[in-house]
């Protein structure tokens, strides 16, 4: 269980988050919409604990476990994956090498042996099928060259490999074609399970088709305004944001 | 929480243990005099029971010595070295040349052993005798190894092997008398006496260091390595390397080195002489590893080295690959003269400074053959106060037609306090050659910090793998087991360096 209390954070001297209140129990999976500027990267941030994301107040803590203490490789650790927006492009990093160091950094810290590059390529080549990543993407760069939509897709193996117990999704959708986007969806879909929760930012509802949440948040000016059920999103889409944040209000 | 206790220990490495080849061996040591005088250069050539034209050689360089200043021109400072209080000549107390490993003094074999060090010959197979074909226990090639000790060689491995082949590997003090002809071909042909303060010092007092010679012909079937040890106090080491590849023959070399940790700063000023003939091939790797001072700049070696080789044969070719960890300042432009038509000099480098270290280090290509080629990948990085130089010409001469030449360096930077400079000579005086510069400068970003954190990776292992990724085409160059090695040993050198 994820569980976020009034949760307030500064960027450069502003407010960014206002004081946030969001349970996701274990097994579920929560959408957070919203319009642009309204804290929905902050908050990812916040959770996974970048530098210069300053917390001010609130908690937030995983399966009881106190996030805010941590360092970011520490809440990894716990269990939470950043699924980043923006991929970030590590120049001569093989992906595989990038894969297999972060793997075995996860399982030392659960007390599971480190697995050898055999081992590890079995498990890898699997998942990319499943994710019909071509096996080259194993040996080129982190990211570096990828298209928009294999980034994404090499988010969602570093995911599929790590298991984590909380994964955030930070605009995962954003820049993909309707295939590349349902093969996200699959991916993010085959890890549903009682020990697997996930938090999905998204603009539009057209994710979550294909991943239908359990609940739906909508976040305006660094507060959540209003939740409720898969619906939600359908009525976000169909009057904007303008019209369910006034009622809101 | 292992966690934070991991982080103490990575601050504790940081700032006290990371140099974990910093201890001293207690051993007898026999020493010249202190300081520097004709005396000590004939002390120490009659030590070595030197002919008499090595004598005179040493005591030519010596006088052009005393003539010479050193060079101002690197970007490096240092306090005025006082060259008479050191001792030029150190030597553990034992019976004099060359011996079987059985009598090495079982206290440096014990040193070597912490080194990671083998000078156990692991046993080679019966039966298996081809050239290229000697896997020992585990099916890791073995690799010959001469250990120099301050000024001596103390062992030299698989040397019987490799006699087979007619391969010569042994200390440059024995192959004085065992092999006058070709050192006294080929000593000096490369890097004169008087070639630079430095070498010249070197040329005057060198004590030991490692002689190759590779027959016409023949592919040498195991890697060679050199591995110098500093152990003695306020010594300075002095070794000479000449490594002979006759036509058409094939050699990969690689020296290691490390020294104790240490207050005073000591000098180490080597030469380095190859020599490729028609069709050759010489792979020469380094992996310096001196001790580099404190985090506050104290102590530490200056490595103010010579390295050159002459590709003197049609289409010999030598690459250069060093790795530059240590020291507190390294001084050295391994260079290649390309004498030899469709001759290739290649020179891959990486070197780090942390906290209060200093480099000045590149390369120079001579082109002087016709369709001579040359690469240069130098790769710089640079954390805490450290200052990084890449220094490097590349000279086409009239008669080098069609040469070519292509140049990429690149610096990293970690930190705000740390400095990255680049000065590339390029004289092409040729209308026919081409000549290629690259140069980019960048920082590792916060974003790529942050996106290695976020996968569970520790900063320090973070800020390894993308250096590791930085350097990569340079460490792939190097033979694959001490590409493992070059890797921890960027990784240990930037500890501490971030955050």
């Amino acid at each position: 269980m994820l569980r976020i209390e009034n949760l307030t954070a500064v960027i450069d001297g502003k407010e960014i988050l206002k004081g946030i209140t969001l349970e996701v129990p274990d097994g579920e999976v929560h959408a957070i919409m919203g319009p642009n500027g309204a804290g929905k990267s902050t908050l990812s941030y916040a959770l996974a604990g970048r530098e210069g994301y300053e917390i001010t107040g609130g908690s937030v803590t995983l399966n009881g476990q106190d996030l805010l203490e941590m360092e970011p490789e520490e809440r990894a650790a716990a269990g939470l994956f950043l699924a980043f927006q923006y991929p970030v492009e590590l120049p001569g990093v093989g992906n595989a090498n990038f894969l297999r160091t972060a793997l075995n950094a996860i399982r030392r810290t659960r007390g599971e042996g480190e697995l050898d590059a055999m081992q590890f390529l079995k498990v890898a080549r699997a998942r990319m099928k499943e994710l019909s990543m071509p096996e080259d993407m194993l040996k080129r760069g982190v990211n570096v060259g990828f298209s928009g939509g294999e980034k994404k897709r090499n988010e969602v193996l570093q995911m599929a490999l790590l298991q984590p117990k909380v994964a955030i999704m930070d605009e995962t959708d954003s820049g993909l074609d309707i295939d590349a986007l349902r093969i996200v969806a699959d991916g993010v879909n085959a890890l549903r399970g009682p020990g697997f929760s996930a938090l999905v930012i998204t603009h539009y509802q057209r994710l979550l088709n294909h991943i239908v949440p359990d609940r739906v948040h909508v976040l305006a000016d660094g507060r959540i305004v209003t939740s409720g059920g898969p619906e939600l999103a359908h009525r976000l889409e169909a009057e904007g944001y303008a019209g369910v944040l006034d009622e809101a209000a | 929480m292992p966690a934070v206790e991991e982080t103490l220990d990575t601050v504790r490495d940081a700032t006290q243990g990371a140099y974990k080849w910093g201890f001293e061996t207690d051993i007898e040591m026999e020493f010249a005099p202190k300081g520097l005088n004709e005396n000590i250069v004939r002390f120490i050539s009659a030590k070595k029971g030197e002919p008499e034209w090595l004598l005179d050689w040493r005591l030519r360089a010596f006088e052009a010595w005393k003539g010479m200043e050193e060079p101002r021109w690197p970007s490096v400072t240092y306090p005025p070295i006082d060259y008479q209080d050191a001792f030029y000549y150190a030597a553990p107390k034992e019976k004099a040349g060359p011996k079987s490993l059985d009598e090495v003094d079982p206290e440096l074999l014990r040193t070597y052993a912490k080194l990671g060090i083998p000078l156990r010959e692991q046993a080679i197979l019966a039966g298996v005798e081809g050239a290229g074909d000697v896997p020992a226990e585990g099916g890791r090639m073995p690799v010959a190894v001469d250990a120099v000790f301050d000024s001596v060689s103390v062992a030299t491995t698989y040397r019987e092997r490799l006699e087979k082949d007619g391969i010569i590997f042994c200390p440059i003090s024995e192959a004085v008398h065992k092999h006058p002809e070709l050192v006294r071909k080929y000593l000096g042909s490369v890097v004169p006496h008087t070639d630079n303060f430095f070498a010249a010092l070197n040329s005057a007092v060198f004590t030991d260091g490692s002689f190759v010679y590779i027959p016409k012909g023949v592919r040498c079937p195991m890697e060679l390595s050199t591995y110098f040890r500093i152990n003695a106090k306020s010594t300075g080491q002095f070794e000479r390397t000449l490594i002979i590849a006759d036509e058409g023959s094939t050699v990969s070399y690689l020296e290691g080195c490390t020294a104790p940790q240490r207050d005073e700063n000591q000098l180490h000023a080597a030469v380095v002489e190859l020599v490729a003939m028609d069709d050759a091939s010489i792979k020469y790797s380094t992996v310096q590893n001196w001790y580099p001072g404190d985090e506050n700049g104290v102590g530490g070696i200056y490595n103010f080295v010579t390295k050159r080789a002459a590709c003197r044969g049609k289409r010999s070719k030598v690459s250069w690959t060093q790795v530059e960890t240590g020291s507190a300042i390294t001084w050295k432009y391994p260079s290649c003269i390309l004498q030899g038509d469709e001759s290739v000099g290649e020179f891959y480098s990486v070197a780090i400074t942390n906290n209060h270290q200093q480099a000045d280090t590149g390369t120079k290509m001579i082109h002087l053959g016709k369709g001579t080629r040359s690469t240069i990948v130098s790769k710089g990085i640079s954390a805490g106060h450290g200052q990084n130089t890449y220094r490097g010409l590349v000279r086409i001469s009239p008669k080098a037609t069609g040469a070519r030449n292509f140049t990429q360096c690149d610096s990293l930077l970690i930190g705000d306090l740390c400095g990255a400079h680049t000065v590339p000579y390029i004289e092409n005086r040729c209308m026919t050659a081409k000549t290629e510069h690259e140069a980019t400068t960048s920082r590792i970003a916060e974003d790529q910090l942050f996106y290695c954190r976020q996968r569970g990776l520790s900063q320090e292992d973070a800020v390894g793998l993308i250096v590791n990724g930085f350097c990569r085409e340079v460490l792939k160059e190097l033979p694959m087991e001490f590409a493992v090695e070059a890797q921890k040993l960027l990784q240990i050198s930037l500890e501490g360096s971030v955050g």
